[in-house]
């Protein structure tokens, strides 16, 4: 098995000169939705309510608006980074070079978990002039930032290889995302939701991913970190395997 | 003979649902020819180039390049294959020299600014290096798209309609740098339907259409087997019938026997040298002209004859 070190790096290269090059977008539009979540949530609403789980309620929302900014952003990064190619035909360089589906998800992917970490400092960087907070595993929360970058970033390659439109390469994060992102206790503790609720909420895989960064924040959690780490990294696997087998088969990719 | 760069047996494509895009392709590329891929639309030259670059999966047969099996050692291959695809399909938003420098990386190579300024210098994108692709003019994208192409400096480079929506003076600048990438020993697959394209460049010519290679032969064997001298003579005074002192050539009589119409040759100067010896033959007879008209068939001709023969059979 062979590896192009510098193809994937090419394509690392490339894919963060795409970050920069929308550096507007990319990095001053979650600065301005954190902030006025924070203004709104964290200052106003949040200076009455009462602490979740002991930790101040606008700092209990940060992982929450961490995970909600993340998971949009690098989704749709992701997918408009190999549909627009697909859109515009430039995609013929990517399939005609000495690189398979490892070299490709190693730039892909690995660019998107640095962009992750990069959006994720702004964001933490935000928080702060707002609310103060600590966290308690620094080390564990980048780790799973990265990773649920990296996971969203193959979810949006799938979704961008899967859309033929404009249409289609929004829909999802609008329509799916950010919902489940809402529901899956951004701004409340699954565990504080009424019966049945509590236990459909943990229908909704978004709250384990939500759960598990405010666990390495503040060591409290809806559900075991074990099981949200698992989570996240089935859903990796199962999004790789799909990759693997959308470049086998060359669907939508290769007529 | 040495062993071809490029060998494609049993080529066969079929689009979900569509036509027949190729045909039991069987075709050989020598190393270091140009070899014109001549078709109309629509006859499978695009997918048979994409079939060897990896954008297209054939249906069927074996395409084997530098002697190892595209199927099994693609990665190797892929990286000594170059390809300028005929849409203008350009990053928009990227600088020239990024654009290029990214193709260098993609293909496995290190990072080499000289050669990266050679290849700009060489195709006249030096000064435009920093500018965004999408400010560049039609044919300047074009370049870039070459520049890309070279940047992994291929052995084997595949160039699909380059000169399509080219001006005339910049189709010439192409010819020149085509025939430069020969001198430096890359063999050259073009795309075209411009027969004057083929005529002034290649060294082989293979004739596709409806996916099929229905001809492949040396651009002036091809010629010559198919290729014809005309030559119309204009008479002074009406003749009744061609002369026997001229019936040793292939001569008709029309316009009411003022014209006389020669046909023959190979395409190759013996149809110019016969004209020749006719015009003596005729001041001979003493049969007066006023005017000789002579043109050689061209590769169009051939081409225009062949496919209209196919096509009625």
């Amino acid at each position: 098995m062979h590896f192009n070190l510098r193809s994937a790096y090419a394509i690392y290269k490339r894919e963060m000169a795409r970050a920069f090059r929308t550096a507007f977008q990319s990095i001053l539009s979650p600065v301005l939705t954190t902030s006025l979540y924070f203004v709104v949530f964290g200052s106003v609403i949040g200076a009455r309510m009462e602490p979740v789980d002991g930790v101040p309620y606008g700092a209990f929302i940060i992982p929450g608006l961490l995970m909600l900014t993340l998971l949009g952003e690098t989704t749709s990064n992701a997918s408009f980074g190999i549909y627009m190619p697909r859109f515009t035909g430039t995609i013929y360089e990517l399939l005609s070079a000495p690189v398979g589906v490892a070299e490709t998800l190693a730039g892909f992917v690995g660019a998107a978990a640095t962009k992750g970490l990069i959006l994720a400092a702004i964001i933490l960087g935000t928080a702060r002039l707002f609310v103060d907070y600590e966290i308690a595993h620094p080390l564990l929360a980048a780790v799973y930032i990265m990773l649920v970058a990296s996971s969203f970033a193959l979810f949006g390659f799938i979704l961008g290889i899967w859309a033929d439109s404009f249409e289609k390469l929004g829909i999802i994060p609008m329509l799916i995302l950010t919902p489940l992102t809402f529901l899956g206790g951004t701004f409340y503790s699954i565990r504080d939701l009424p019966a049945p609720w509590d236990a459909i909420a943990l229908a909704n895989p978004i709250a384990f991913l939500v759960s598990g960064l405010r666990y390495s924040f503040y060591g409290v959690s809806d559900v075991p970190i074990g099981v949200s780490l698992g989570l996240t990294l089935g859903f990796l696997t199962v999004c790789t395997i799909i990759i693997a087998v959308i470049f086998r088969t060359g669907w939508r990719l290769r007529e | 003979m040495q062993e071809p760069i490029l060998s494609i047996r049993g080529l066969t494509k079929t689009y979900r649902g569509g036509p027949r895009a190729l045909d039991n392709v069987d075709l050989d590329i020598r190393k270091g020819e140009i070899f014109a891929l001549l078709g109309p639309n629509g006859a499978g030259k695009t997918t048979l180039i994409g079939a060897v670059c990896g954008l297209v999966r054939p249906s069927g047969g074996t395409i084997t390049a530098f002697g190892q099996d595209l199927a099994k050692d693609w990665r190797k291959a892929r990286a000594r294959i170059g390809l300028v695809p005929q849409e203008l399909a350009t990053d928009m938003f990227e600088t020239v020299w990024r654009a290029v420098a990214y193709s260098q990386g993609l293909f496995g190579k290190p990072y080499d600014p000289a050669r990266l300024e050679e290849i700009l210098r060489s195709l006249s994108l030096w000064d435009k290096k920093d500018a965004q692709i999408r400010a560049l003019s039609g044919g300047m994208k074009r370049r870039v798209l070459i520049a890309k192409a070279l940047a992994h400096e291929p052995e084997l480079l595949f160039l699909d309609e380059p000169t399509a929506g080219v001006d005339v003076e910049l189709r010439k600048d192409m010819w020149q740098q085509i025939a430069a990438l020969k001198q430096r020993g890359v063999t050259i697959i073009l795309t075209t339907h411009y027969i004057e394209e083929a005529e002034e460049m290649a060294d082989r010519v293979g004739i596709i259409q409806r996916g099929r290679i229905r001809m492949v032969d040396e651009k002036r064997a091809m010629m010559e087997r198919l290729g014809t001298t005309e030559a119309v003579i204009d008479l002074a005074a009406p003749l009744a019938e061609v002369p026997a002192a001229l019936a040793a050539f292939a001569l008709e009589l029309s316009e009411g026997g003022t014209r006389l119409t020669y046909r023959g040759g190979n395409g190759e100067g013996r149809g110019r040298a016969e004209v020749a010896q006719l015009t003596q033959a005729l001041t001979r007879a003493g049969i007066a002209f006023t005017s000789l008209d002579i043109h050689d068939s061209s590769l169009e001709d051939i081409f225009v004859g062949l496919l209209g023969e196919k096509e009625a059979a």
